[in-house]
């Protein structure tokens, strides 16, 4: 289980989290959302002790802030909004470095069946640096995967940590990550995501924690949080969200002011 | 299909591997050049000849114990010192633009340096003759150091900041040197000289003793760094998140990086280029992994310097050329050549 209690960050001299709480199960696929600007990336950035903050975390148990790389890289890997390369590697060897801090030797083949996972069989030998923005997103995707391949090991859950993972992925790909997400979690592992589209939110996630202004507005599942009201308030436009009683839920940005 | 290992495309391991014995032998076929070229004309077959007979011409003995072989050492541990900290350092700032020699630790080694020639007298007596070389250790890690503080922000380096930094840092090193230079008496200024010329051309057992406590564990550890400096790639962040102990591994890669460098220009004063062209080629050639770009480098780097200084003593035999100027004249071309098809990477 991840939790985060009573978490304030301040950068800049800025507060940027404000008191938030949050939670997420193993077997769970969590959502964050909320506008940009809200603290989603920075509430991830506490999960993974990258921002000084106060409050409290744990993962699995273990104290986030107090534990050392190696023992938090043993259970959870994280995808960042943004993963700068800085020399000419080919795309094995970029997933391959996510493996590079796994705990059993002779893993060599996760790497290209990660790549596979991702819909990248077959680019094993291409420069990282000549793929294409969604490309290089499920890339690092596979990096990560490769990083916690088994959802459940020695009994304790694994996690991934994702940053927009579908943020310049097209709508095929958009449902292949969100399904890489979900069979991870229905495997005993905890997905945290961090999530513009609220569609795909309401279609794959377990709960969603809503952030605004570096505060928790609703935390539930996704029929409590994602309503009109809810939305409205936390996004400053109106939203109309539909229950289609044979389709799940359906979301339509409305007006832009509320 | 069955997945032999190192058969999967991208993977350039295997080559890399194999490089480096090519390089090894590279390397032993310089040296049998570098031992046949000089001022004297002994030539290596005189030398083979005379020695497996038992009956060597003391005199030529004498040249190839004192000058010749000192100085293929030499240039072979500087070389190899310059090429890893390169490697090093570009791991460390992201960057295949850094070298010591363009960004200012150069420099910062250089004032350490001097500063031991010309106040040698205010440093403690333990270092003895030992002082120049651990004091341009000590200029090369502070000036890392500073230019890492000044370049990196929030895990990110930036490359102007960086060759900016570099700039301001090396003319300051340059003025405080100039400074020394003022307060230095006669004496001083005549070891000041000789030092400055930056050459192999005092090469002696004395000075490769000098270099050797510095440079060679910096190389013979620099391999340690290599999965750090890989994971360092995708950003701080990130290797943190892999599980490397970043701090620790930044730490190591500053001292490694002015080790090497203070220990080279302390003995053979500043030799540039070197750190950019070798790493830059092995990266074209197998690929950006620390894993094997290091041990190719140290071997390909005294491969370059011992050619260069072939080539300082040939081209204006019998005098010869400072082999600063040989390393510019072939690298500073290949740094504009990176600089200009860089595409996409920490763009400037
Ligand atoms: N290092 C920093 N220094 C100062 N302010 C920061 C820093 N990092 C983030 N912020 C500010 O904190 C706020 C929240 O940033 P954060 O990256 O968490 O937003 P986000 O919810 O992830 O947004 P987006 O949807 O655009 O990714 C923003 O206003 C941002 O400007
Ligand atoms: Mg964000």
């Amino acid at each position: 289980m991840i939790v985060a209690e009573d978490i304030y960050v301040r950068l800049g001299g800025r507060v940027i989290l404000d008191g938030v709480s949050f939670r997420a199960l193993p077997g769970h696929l969590t959502a964050i959302v909320g506008p940009n600007g809200s603290g989603k990336t920075t509430l991830l950035r506490a999960l993974t002790a990258e921002v000084p903050f106060a409050g409290r975390t744990g993962m699995n148990g273990t104290d986030i802030a107090h534990a050392k790389a190696w023992q938090l890289a043993a259970i959870r890997a994280v995808l960042p909004q943004a993963t700068p390369l800085a020399f000419p590697f080919t795309v094995i060897e970029v997933v391959r470095l996510g493996l590079a801090s796994g705990i059993s030797a002779n893993r060599a083949h996760l790497a290209q069946q990660s790549l596979a996972r991702v819909g990248l069989q077959g680019y094993e030998g291409r420069m990282y640096q000549d793929l294409s923005g969604g490309e290089q997103q499920r890339a690092q995707l596979a990096r990560v995967l490769a990083q916690v391949w088994e959802p459940v090991l020695d009994g304790q859950p694994r996690w991934l940590l994702l940053d927009e993972p579908v943020s310049s992925l097209d709508i095929g790909h958009q449902l292949v990550v969100m399904q890489i997400a979900r069979d991870f979690a229905d495997a005993g592992g905890g997905v945290v995501a961090v999530m513009h589209d609220l569609n795909l939110t309401a279609m794959f996630a377990d709960r969603v924690a809503l952030l605004a202004g570096g505060r928790m507005v609703a935390q539930g599942t996704p029929a409590k949080v994602l309503d009109d009201a809810n939305l409205s308030r936390a996004y400053r436009c109106r939203v109309r969200v539909n229950t289609p009683p044979d389709a799940g839920t359906w979301l339509v940005p409305h007006a832009a002011s509320v | 299909m069955v997945a032999i290992a190192g058969s999967v495309p991208g993977d350039r391991s295997d080559r890399a591997k194999r490089l480096f014995f090519w390089l090894l032998a590279g390397l032993a076929a310089v040296a049998v050049l570098s031992i046949g070229t000089g001022a004297s004309g002994v030539s290596v077959l005189d030398a083979a000849q005379g020695w497996m007979a038992g009956n060597l011409d003391p005199r030529d003995a004498l040249v190839l114990k004192s000058i010749r072989l000192p100085r293929l050492a030499l240039g072979m541990l500087i070389g190899a010192a310059l090429a890893v900290s390169g490697a090093v350092m570009q791991g460390l700032f992201r960057n295949p633009l850094a070298d010591p020699g363009v960004v200012g630790v150069g420099a910062g080694a250089s004032l350490g340096a001097v500063f031991a020639i010309v106040l040698g007298g205010m440093l403690p007596v333990w270092m003895g003759q030992h002082a120049v070389s651990l004091m341009a250790f000590a200029g090369a890690g502070y000036s890392t150091l500073l230019l890492y503080r000044v370049a990196t922000r929030s895990g990110r380096t930036s490359v102007a900041t960086m060759l900016l930094a570099g700039i301001a840092l090396g003319a300051l090193a340059a003025a405080m040197v100039g400074v020394m230079t003022y307060m230095a008496d006669d004496r001083q200024l005549r070891d000041l000289t000789f030092w400055g010329m930056g050459s192999l051309a005092g090469a002696s057992w004395t000075k490769v003793g000098a270099a050797l406590p510095l440079i060679l564990p910096a190389i013979l550890l620099s391999p340690l760094l290599a999965r750090g400096l890989n994971g360092l790639a995708l950003g701080e962040a990130a290797a943190g998140h892999m599980g490397l102990p970043v701090q620790r591994i930044k730490l190591l890669a500053i001292l490694t990086v002015a080790a090497a460098t203070g220990a080279s220009v302390a003995v053979s004063g500043g030799i540039g280029f070197i750190g950019i062209v070798v790493p830059h080629l092995l990266r074209i050639g197998s690929g950006p992994d620390h894993r094997w770009l290091l041990p190719n480098a140290a071997v390909l780097g005294a491969i370059l310097l011992c050619l260069a200084d072939i080539v300082a003593r040939m081209i204006v035999a019998p005098a010869e050329l400072p082999i600063g100027i040989v390393t510019a004249i072939l690298g500073a071309p290949v740094f504009l050549w990176i600089l200009l098809s860089r595409k996409g990477v920490g763009a400037l």
